[in-house]
């Protein structure tokens, strides 16, 4: 039954997420963020403690940026609006942040913390708990944000990037679903 | 003293009637309708607490049958026991909550509800941010083009899983009751659909039944619990069971896992280590109607 149930949850899960072409396979991060857990108390179901998370969301046809972004390049470092990326809508402190506070002037294909350590996209969350601490804390937590899978056990994250545009991250409104139907009128 | 006899050889007796009332009865489950005779036995049917694990097995099966005759799929009825050491807690992020009704939908989808007339567990109320928590300015029909709406904020209602709950002390047939992890269920077959629970609930949490409900047979969620979802028969009283075909699997409730905000939290109140003890342990909870009593397990919390 439950793996009946999964393909169903996995649909749910990515249709609510700007995902284009990437392939679907949640990547197992084993130095994801921990989540302290008793072991007797998890369930026999799924005793392995797993944190899997779905694939970044990139745009189709952006990634990897080493297509036309090359490690020798000449990398022009001031501050200024790019106007190749004109699909980047950039609200996120601009007057104090550009490209390259994030992403990474050599490795186009990865992003870097503040002191220069290299990460991969998966682990945007890193990046993103630099400065918003106090939502990284909770995320580790599974306070914010969505979970999906096992209270008791393996538990699917989604980086804060499924969620919140990096670029412009204030959540976009949604259309509401239709209203219930009232009482009086029900036959 | 005098025996009476019975003059007319003609006249009934009580006896035959009663004797002739069981032919049929054989006859008719002899006669190969299947389905029939498990519809005539589930009439005999015992109350769930009192079923012995034979009767429980054969009554699973019973019901199984039944519903691939009707929905004509595979599918499974179950009985999962509550978990030892678990006790379900539910939180909701008022301050994250949209007011985009996913979960609504989501829980209509996981636990068969009658599409027609419409049933839903969940009602999401949009109130107003002037007027606060308040029922008297709630409106469960509000509808927007986008969500959410300046000046307004949403605030979901559904089964808030009693410590105290007053449906089941309202219950005269004991068809309702409080399992060991927490979760109120019917026993829709015990149900004798008289709405004492309905009106007893201060949350408008149960629903009843009016007329057959309906579900399409390619939207029917096969995996299906005999205290949970499955199909219901009409003229009995329904209500969330927080997905306990999924929790007590270990799994989140479907309202969990589709809500797009991620307001919606889970998990055993009991396991110090759980989300839902980090939850209530760092943020400002709200009960709802907590003047009442009823001690819910569904806790609403503001983390903005």
């Amino acid at each position: 039954m439950q793996s009946q149930q999964t393909p169903n949850n996995m649909k749910r899960l990515l249709s609510s997420i700007p995902l284009a072409g990437v392939v679907v396979i949640p990547i197992l991060i084993a130095s994801g963020p921990a989540v302290p857990r008793d072991e007797s108390s998890s369930s026999e179901t799924q005793p392995e403690e797993l944190i899997a998370v779905a694939p970044p969301p990139f745009s189709e046809g952006i990634f990897p940026c080493s297509q036309c972004h090359f490690e020798d390049d000449e990398v022009d470092s001031s501050h200024r609006d790019v106007d190749f990326h004109d699909t980047v809508q950039f609200d996120h402190a601009a007057d104090s942040r550009w490209c390259l506070d994030c992403h990474d002037a050599k490795q186009r294909d990865m992003l870097h913390l503040a002191d220069g350590r290299l990460i991969s996209f998966e682990e945007s969350y890193r990046l993103c708990g630099q400065c918003h601490a106090q939502q990284k804390r909770d995320w580790d937590a599974g306070d914010h944000g969505r979970r999906s899978g096992y209270w008791s056990g393996k538990k699917e994250y989604l980086l804060c990037a499924h969620c919140h545009d990096p670029h412009s991250p204030a959540f976009q409104p949604l259309v509401p679903l239709a209203p219930p139907i009232r009482q009086e009128e029900i036959r | 003293m005098k025996k009476p006899v019975n003059e007319d050889p003609q006249s009934v007796s009580r006896r035959n009637v009663i004797k002739s009332l069981f032919t049929l009865a054989a006859a008719y489950t002899a006669s190969g309708c299947q389905r029939d005779a498990d519809a005539l036995s589930s009439f005999f049917n015992s109350h769930f607490r009192e079923m012995s694990p034979e009767k429980l097995k054969t009554t699973l099966e019973n019901w199984e049958r039944r519903y691939k005759k009707t929905y004509n799929r595979e599918l499974s009825v179950n009985a999962t026991p509550a978990q030892e050491g678990v006790l379900f807690g539910y939180a909701l992020d008022v301050s994250r909550c949209i007011g985009c009704r996913r979960c609504v939908y989501a829980c209509v989808e996981e636990n068969n509800q009658s599409r027609d007339p419409q049933i839903h567990w969940i009602q999401v109320l949009e109130m107003d941010n002037k007027h606060g928590i308040d029922l008297r300015y709630a409106d469960a029909y509000y509808e927007a083009e986008k969500v959410p709406e300046e000046g307004k904020f949403y605030f979901p209602v559904q089964c808030q899983q009693c410590e105290n709950p007053p449906c089941v002390k309202s219950c005269p047939v004991n068809a309702t009751w409080k399992e060991p992890d927490g979760i109120v269920v019917i026993d829709y077959e015990w149900c004798v659909g008289c709405r004492c629970c309905v009106a007893a609930c201060p949350y408008g949490a149960r629903h009843f039944n009016w007329t057959r409900p309906s579900i399409p047979a390619e939207e029917l969620n096969p995996n299906m619990e005999y205290l949970g979802n499955r199909p219901r028969p009409v003229g009995v009283v329904e209500k969330c069971t927080f997905c306990l075909q999924r929790s007590r699997n270990g799994r989140y409730p479907a309202c969990v896992e589709v809500c797009p905000v991620g307001a919606r939290k889970f998990g055993n109140l009991l396991d110090d280590n759980s989300e839902i003890q980090y939850i209530l342990k760092n943020h400002r909870i709200y009960i709802l109607k907590e003047e009442l009593n009823t001690q819910p397990k569904f806790f609403y919390y503001f983390s903005i």
